[in-house]
């Protein structure tokens, strides 16, 4: 089974959630589960996880065009063909070149071109790595090459990589409610939108359940940091129907311990008793799937 | 010599348009004939890559000149390559019309 879990806002506390959840789900599930980190462009599990070991990293590329314009007659039918602008032709200037940083790589230039004169070529993307925990079955991470903005092409190959033999693997989804987080959520049996309640929460968190309602997938929320803001979030949960799968209060000590990177290691047994009955929801989630 | 105005709208009363990858229309004046025609933008609205292709425009149309509010890094590195001078006026109030008044009085 899949499990995403996803935020419309930033910093309501996905990463914090998603380590959690892998900490609580291992123990419960015998260590079957696989924590995979979707967010790309910050991936921030590992930071939290202590004794882990690197047994793969490979480096993922992507194929980019260029124009020989020897071979090129300015057609302008890859230019036409493409539909990310990423390539400019001015035949009175003999012109022809790929802007590599708005092309797709979705290669229907190639397609396109009668005279061969687009060869393709690779170019980093980023780099997936997979670590050994000292519980659980491990994480899978991506990571972005910088200053690509190719986060989806990516994710899809993180993904690509997981043993979906495993038992439960949880994917960790970029914030926001564009491509990235589409990608990761878009094949997951169940997703857990993490919210804070605030009203940038909440107004995020409305984005993005009417994003998962079009996915059709099952989901619920966890309140993270309750205690902070207003109730107005359980209120809109109430109103719509959502289930509320966890509460977990906010804690001045916790999000201390947090930044000095110990999540994992000074969990107080108040905190771990909200965990424990969100992980023990899920399991039945997981069970009745 | 062919001189392209950023213009929010089709006619010398249009204000001019600060922004190049997305302005409006286009204003292409020709110095030596005086001639004056309006191209609409068609990628003011494009998700992405608007500064490249009105660079290509540009380019097309055969301007060696283009005025307008800014440029971003896109536009500025593909109108140097076609070698297009970027002039930057910042005055949001005036018209198409003054800002053709101003080149023929220099």
């Amino acid at each position: 089974m899949k499990i995403a879990i996803a935020s419309g806002k930033g910093g309501t506390g996905k990463t914090t959630v998603a380590v959690n959840l892998y900490y609580f789900l291992s123990r419960e599930l015998d260590n079957r589960v696989k924590l995979v980190d979707c967010d790309v462009e910050e991936p921030n599990d590992m930071l939290f996880l202590n004794n882990t070991e690197l047994t793969e990293k490979k480096d993922v590329v992507t194929l980019v065009p260029k124009i020989v314009t020897k071979k090129c007659t300015f057609c302008k039918k890859c230019s036409d063909w493409c539909e990310f602008n990423a390539i400019s032709i001015v035949k009175a200037l003999k012109f022809a070149e790929v802007r590599n940083d708005l092309c797709h790589s979705c290669g229907a230039c190639s397609v396109a071109c009668e005279f061969g004169a687009i060869t393709e070529h690779a170019q980093p993307l980023g780099n997936i790595s997979k670590y050994k925990t000292d519980f659980g079955s491990g994480v899978i991470e991506g990571r972005l090459e910088i200053g690509s903005a190719m986060q989806t092409s990516l994710i899809k190959e993180v993904k690509k990589s997981v043993d979906l033999s495993e038992d439960l693997i949880l994917l960790d989804a970029p914030p926001g409610t564009s491509c990235p987080v589409v990608e990761t959520v878009s094949d997951a049996d169940f997703i857990i939108l993490v919210t804070e309640p605030t009203p940038f929460g909440l107004h995020d968190l409305q984005l993005t359940v009417d994003l998962i309602r079009e996915l059709k997938i099952p989901f619920g929320v966890i309140v993270n940091k309750a205690g902070l803001g207003n109730n107005e979030v359980f209120r809109y949960l109430e109103q719509q129907n959502i289930e509320l799968i966890g509460t977990i209060p906010y804690s001045r000590d916790y999000a201390s311990a947090y930044s000095k990177g110990e999540l994992l290691t000074t969990i107080s047994d108040e905190i771990a008793g909200y965990y424990e009955s969100a992980v023990q929801r899920i399991i039945q989630i997981k069970q009745s799937a | 010599m062919k001189t392209i105005i950023t213009s929010t709208g089709d006619n010398l009363a249009s204000k001019f348009d600060l922004r190049f990858g997305r302005a409006g229309w286009f204003c292409l004046f020709d110095r030596t004939t005086k001639s004056i025609d309006f191209i609409e933008n068609s990628f003011k609205n494009t998700n992405g890559g608007a500064g490249t292709k009105t660079s290509e425009m540009a380019a097309k149309l055969g301007a060696s000149q283009v005025i307008s509010g800014d440029f971003g890094p896109k536009a500025k590195t593909m109108l140097e390559k076609f070698n297009i001078q970027m002039i930057i006026l910042n005055e949001s109030e005036l018209s198409v019309q003054d800002v053709i008044n101003q080149i023929n009085q220099n």
